[in-house]
C-alpha cells in the first residue's frame, strides 16, 4: 500500500491513516470501536468505500485474521434519508 | 400497505432473470431498482461475452440487457425505478424510499437480494483528487453518459474490468497512457489484454502507483516499482503524465441489508471477501431471503443471470408455483449451465470457493444484526 501517515483512509468523515492507527494503538480491536472513536464508516457512504481498507489496516496491526475483523454493525436506513422523509413513514 | 409476493431487490443481470423465472411460473413480482432504469451494469458493457452459446456467447451484454427488459415487460412484471430499499425487517417488510421523497412499505412473502457489489477503492496520496475514479465509473461516463473523463489515463489493475475499461477509453477517444499491477502476472482474459497491447498500451507488472500529483485535480502519477515482496524499489519512482487514475482492483459485495436481517456469512476473498452464506438454491440462512449475482460472490453477468434463475426458481417452488420435483430439475439444469461457466482458468477458482459456501456448515457472524 502507498497510503502515507497523512492519507485519507475513510474521505467522507476525512479519517487519516494516522488516526486510524492511533485509535487502535489506544485499545480499538474492533471495527466498531474504529467507528465510534474515529467516525471512519459513518458517513454519507456508510463505510461501502473504506471499510475493506481500515479492516486490512485493523488486521495487519493487531494480528488478527482479515474474517476475524467483521464490519461495523449495519443498521436501518443503510442508506442516507432525510428526517422529513423518514417521518412521512407510514 | 403494497404486497408482493416476490420482491426483488437490484434489477441488474440476477434480479431481472430471477423477476423472469419467477414471473413465467407465476409469482406475482416487483423489482426494487435504484437506478433511472434497469439492466444494472450490462448496458454499459458494450463488449462481447465470453462462454458457450447457450451462455450468450459473442452477445455483447448491452444486446443482453435489452432482450431481458423486453422480457420483463412482455411477462408484465412490475419495475420501481429510481426506487431505493433502506431497510428490510425480519418479517420481510421491506421499507422503499421512492425518488428521494417518498417512504413507503412492501410486505413481501419472498425476497431476493441481488444488490450487485462496489468498486474497492485503494488509498494513496492524492486519491480524493478529482480525476480519481473507479473503473467501472469511468465506464459509466463513456458508455452511458458519452463523456470521457479526461485525455490520458492511467489504469490501476489489469484485471478483465481494466483491460476492457482500457479499451473502451480507447475506442471513446481516450489515450491510455498506461496499465499497471501490482502482482508479477496479468490478472485479465489474454483476449482483451491482447488487444489493449496490440493498441500501444504499455503494461507494468510489479508496479504500483506511489501518489497523484496535481493541487486541484490530477495533474500526474508517480508509479513504482515492487520488488518480490511488493515493497517499493527506492529509485525506481517514475511520472506519468495523465489526467485521470482509473482504479479497477476488485469489487466488494454490496451486502448490507443481509448484515441487517442477521444472514450467516462466510469471507471468502477470492469473492470479495464477505459473502451471504446461502445454499444451492440461493436461499441464505434467513429464510425466504435469497441472494443472487455479486452480492452472493462477485462473479460475471453470465453467473449473475444464472443465480439470479436458480433464486426464482427456488423462491417460485418455495411459493406453491412448482413441486419439489419439478425444482429439482429445473435447478439442476442451470447448475449444469453453471459448471460449464465456473470451469477453466479463470473460471475453476471460482467454482471452487463457490463449493466451500455450499459445503460449510453454518457461516461467521450469524444473527449479529440485532
Amino acid at each position: 500500500m502507498a497510503d502515507q501517515p497523512e492519507t485519507y483512509i475513510c474521505r467522507c468523515e476525512e479519517v487519516t491513516r494516522e488516526e486510524i492507527e492511533a485509535a487502535i494503538k489506544n485499545g480499538a480491536t474492533t471495527m466498531n470501536e474504529l467507528k465510534r472513536w474515529t467516525r471512519t464508516g459513518m458517513g454519507l457512504c456508510q463505510g461501502k468505500m473504506c471499510s475493506k481498507n481500515v479492516s486490512r489496516i485493523l488486521s495487519e496491526a493487531t494480528g488478527q485474521k482479515p474474517e476475524e475483523v467483521l464490519p461495523s454493525t449495519f443498521r436501518q436506513p443503510v442508506r442516507p434519508v432525510r428526517i422529513e422523509v423518514i417521518s412521512g413513514h407510514d | 400497505m403494497k404486497k408482493a409476493e416476490l420482491v426483488i431487490v437490484g434489477g441488474g443481470p440476477a434480479g431481472l432473470s430471477c423477476a423472469i423465472e419467477a414471473a413465467r411460473l407465476g409469482a406475482k413480482v416487483l423489482v426494487i431498482d435504484e437506478n433511472e432504469r434497469p439492466g444494472g451494469q450490462l448496458f454499459k458493457q458494450i463488449h462481447k461475452f465470453f462462454g458457450s452459446r447457450e451462455h450468450q456467447a459473442g452477445v455483447r451484454g448491452i444486446d443482453i440487457g435489452t432482450k431481458l427488459l423486453e422480457e420483463t415487460a412482455i411477462l408484465g412484471i412490475e419495475v420501481w425505478l429510481n426506487s431505493e430499499v433502506v431497510g428490510i425487517s425480519k418479517d420481510k417488510h421491506i421499507w422503499v424510499v421512492k425518488d428521494g421523497k417518498t417512504s413507503l412499505k412492501v410486505e413481501a412473502d419472498k425476497i431476493v437480494l441481488s444488490t450487485g457489489a462496489i468498486e474497492n477503492s485503494l488509498n494513496f496520496p492524492g486519491w480524493t483528487l478529482p480525476g480519481v475514479m473507479g473503473a467501472g465509473a469511468a465506464q459509466t461516463m463513456i458508455n452511458i453518459h458519452r463523456v470521457t473523463p479526461g485525455d490520458r489515463v492511467l489504469m490501476i489493475g489489469s484485471g478483465n474490468v481494466g483491460v476492457i475499461v482500457s479499451y473502451q477509453l480507447l475506442q471513446a477517444g481516450a489515450e491510455v497512457a498506461a496499465i499497471i499491477e501490482a502482482a508479477p502476472r496479468l490478472g485479465g482474459y489474454g483476449v482483451h489484454t491482447a488487444k489493449v497491447r496490440r493498441a500501444g498500451v504499455p503494461f507494468y507488472i510489479s508496479h504500483t502507483i506511489k501518489r497523484a500529483l496535481g493541487t486541484d485535480r490530477v495533474e500526474g502519477a508517480e508509479i513504482v516499482a515492487l520488488d518480490a515482496k511488493w515493497q517499493p524499489i527506492p529509485g525506481s519512482e517514475f511520472i506519468l503524465d495523465v489526467d485521470t487514475i482509473c482504479v479497477a482492483t476488485g469489487l466488494t459485495p454490496l451486502a448490507e441489508l443481509a448484515w441487517t436481517l442477521g444472514c450467516c456469512f462466510q469471507f471468502v476473498p477470492s469473492l470479495g471477501g464477505f459473502v451471504p452464506d446461502h445454499d444451492q438454491y440461493m436461499e441464505t440462512t434467513v429464510p425466504g431471503i435469497y441472494v443472487a449475482g455479486d452480492i452472493a460472490g462477485v462473479e460475471e453477468a453470465s453467473t449473475a443471470m444464472e443465480e439470479g434463475r436458480l433464486a426464482g426458481i427456488s423462491a417460485a417452488a418455495a411459493l406453491g408455483y412448482l413441486s419439489g420435483e419439478e425444482r429439482e430439475r429445473r435447478c439442476g439444469e442451470v447448475w449444469d449451465r453453471l459448471n460449464s461457466l465456473r470451469s477453466g482458468p479463470y473460471g475453476e477458482g471460482r467454482r471452487k470457493a463457490k463449493e466451500l459456501i455450499l459445503s460449510t456448515e453454518g457461516g461467521i457472524a450469524c444473527d449479529r444484526a440485532i
